[in-house]
């Protein structure tokens, strides 16, 4: 048996594809060969094929629409908000006294424990459903905002402050792109739990979105839609996360550079000028 | 000239850091601030620098008082302090961002084949060995041509052997720029490497114990006699620094128990 050449090895795709890949064909057969109950347990084969059904009919994309359309309100007016309070507390120790235990106190509170109380203000409609989402996105942006202007490092702000910055120009400067790893960081969590609410939000009742799909097949005992909403949905949480870590890479290669040279995997010689002596 | 006046400062009432501090440095002069730790040398660097601000007495600069960070003062730190998002060349170019991009790249580029770092300015502070980045760090404070420029114990994390090679640097820049130089160390050997001039200064509060000349030829030769000689003095003053008792302590004595 010949070993797959070294460049598909190295390749970190490849790599990460050989765990599910290879489930995915085991559960495939043992489905085939009857080892699993194939009704309750759908095989691979059979997801595909209802996720491609609900494709061609158009469904699929209604669903997706209704649901990105909902987690993205949501998740905008939950990390912005998340942003601003977290600045404002990070930066001031008034206000963080004064606003951050009870911030603190509302996060204590599970954000589902809402649900009852958003469906008496809100409505069962949209306004509810985003409400729950933006719930979820604001705690850890909020926490990962202020952790952020928490950590700067006082060393770094006072060169900017030896070389006389303004107060607008030490932010541009220095505080900003101090603070942006953290703060890239902590979007994406909130992203994350994005996911979970809107979930939740369309499990509450929904008449369209990847979450009524899962009731839907609940309720019609159609296990082989849940896991094709659930596979949307990996797909989808992947490449929102993918495109949130690629909209600040320009702005975070200097770290890149690190991990690179960490890495043995992606190290590749660098042309550089030969180190001279010190 | 810069000018220091009966500087003193105290961090909490009754605990002085720096009690009544004067000195006169002309232009061009590389002056060392010299003494064991505690002793209040990087409190007087951080008031010249305009950093923190006295609580009695005043820093003059050709006349005009200094009580912020002042475009004529350049700062090196004892840690390099690049800014690790901006490139070598972007840091070195860092207080320089009111000028043109042209001119801003010919003082990078012609800072950075100074030190020996040309080539580097398109690599991150990460990727440099703490030598390399501490001389980042100087060319950053000179690139602006300041008048006065101020070093808290910049080579003190450094090898022997890297720190000896950052002295022939800072020298060459010195040489070249001519900017009036106040090094805080506490290594004597460097203090008589490098200064016109030492100040032995005296813990508990900061104070001058001694001002010492130190006018021994350029290029130092660090095995002749003189150079022995020079550090044997200032080994000496340090130590009477430690065992002359304070002028509080004097009072007490004079005074006997008051309590």
């Amino acid at each position: 048996m010949k070993l797959p050449s070294r460049s598909v090895l190295s390749n970190p795709w490849a790599i990460g594809l050989i765990l599910p890949v290879t489930a995915a064909i085991l559960y495939e057969a043992a489905a085939h060969l009857g080892y699993v109950e194939a009704r309750l347990l759908p095989p691979p084969s059979r997801i595909a094929e209802t996720l491609w059904s609900l494709a061609v009919t158009g469904e699929l994309w209604t669903h997706i629409a209704a649901t990105m359309l909902r987690l993205a309100v949501g998740f905008v007016l939950g990390a912005v908000a998340g942003i601003l309070l977290g600045a404002l507390t990070g930066a001031s120790p008034t206000a963080s006294r004064l606003l951050d235990p009870t911030v603190q106190a509302l996060r204590a509170i599970p954000s589902l424990a809402w649900v009852p109380l958003f469906i008496l203000w809100l409505g069962i409609f949209e306004a509810s459903k985003i409400a729950l989402i933006a719930i979820g996105v604001f705690f850890p942006v909020y926490l990962g905002v202020m952790a952020a202007i928490g950590n700067i490092d006082r060393k770094i702000v006072e060169v900017g402050r030896a070389f006389r910055l303004s107060p607008q120009a030490l932010t541009r400067r220095v505080l900003l792109p101090a603070v942006l790893p953290d703060c890239v960081v902590s979007l994406r969590s909130g992203l994350g739990l994005g996911f979970m609410f809107v979930v939740a939000a369309e499990l509450m009742g929904a008449s369209e979105g990847l979450g009524f799909l899962l009731l839907d097949g609940q309720q019609l005992g159609k296990p082989d839609q849940i896991l094709a909403a659930i596979f949307a949905f990996a797909v989808l949480g992947k490449i929102c996360d993918g495109a949130l870590v690629a909209a600040f890479r320009p702005m975070l290669r200097w770290q890149d550079s690190f991990a690179q040279s960490v890495s043995p995997s992606a190290a590749a010689p660098i042309a550089s000028p030969p180190l001279p002596a010190h | 000239m810069l000018q220091l006046e009966s500087l003193s400062k105290s961090f909490a009432p009754n605990v002085a850091a720096l009690a009544d501090v004067s000195l006169d440095v002309t232009p061009g002069e590389l002056v060392a601030l010299v003494g064991s730790s505690g002793c209040g040398k990087t409190t007087l660097l951080r008031l010249v620098a305009g950093l923190d601000s006295p609580t009695r007495g005043a820093v003059a600069l050709d006349g005009e008082p200094i009580r912020a960070p002042h475009p004529a003062i350049g700062v090196v730190f004892q840690e390099p302090r690049l800014l690790p998002w901006l490139n070598i060349a972007q840091n070195v170019g860092f207080g320089l961002m009111d000028r043109s991009a042209a001119e801003r790249e010919n003082r990078v580029d012609a800072a950075l084949l100074r030190v020996g770092l040309a080539g580097y300015g398109g690599r991150w502070p990460r990727e440099l060995s703490g030598g390399q980045a501490q001389r980042v760090s100087i060319i950053r404070a000179l690139v602006t041509e300041p008048k006065v420029l101020l070093m808290d114990e910049p080579f003190s994390a450094l090898d022997a052997l890297t720190r000896a090679s950052l002295h022939d640097h800072l020298i060459g820049l010195w040489e070249a720029q001519r900017p009036t130089l106040l090094l805080v160390t506490h290594d004597v050997e460097e203090a008589v490497a490098l200064a016109d001039r030492a100040i032995v200064m005296q813990p508990r509060p900061g104070r001058v114990f001694a001002d010492i000349a130190l006018d021994l030829p350029r290029p130092r030769d660090r095995l002749s006699p003189a150079f022995t000689e020079a550090k044997r003095v200032i080994l000496a003053a340090l130590d009477g620094s430690l065992e002359a008792p304070s002028p509080r302590q004097k009072a007490k004595h004079a005074s006997g128990a008051w309590w």
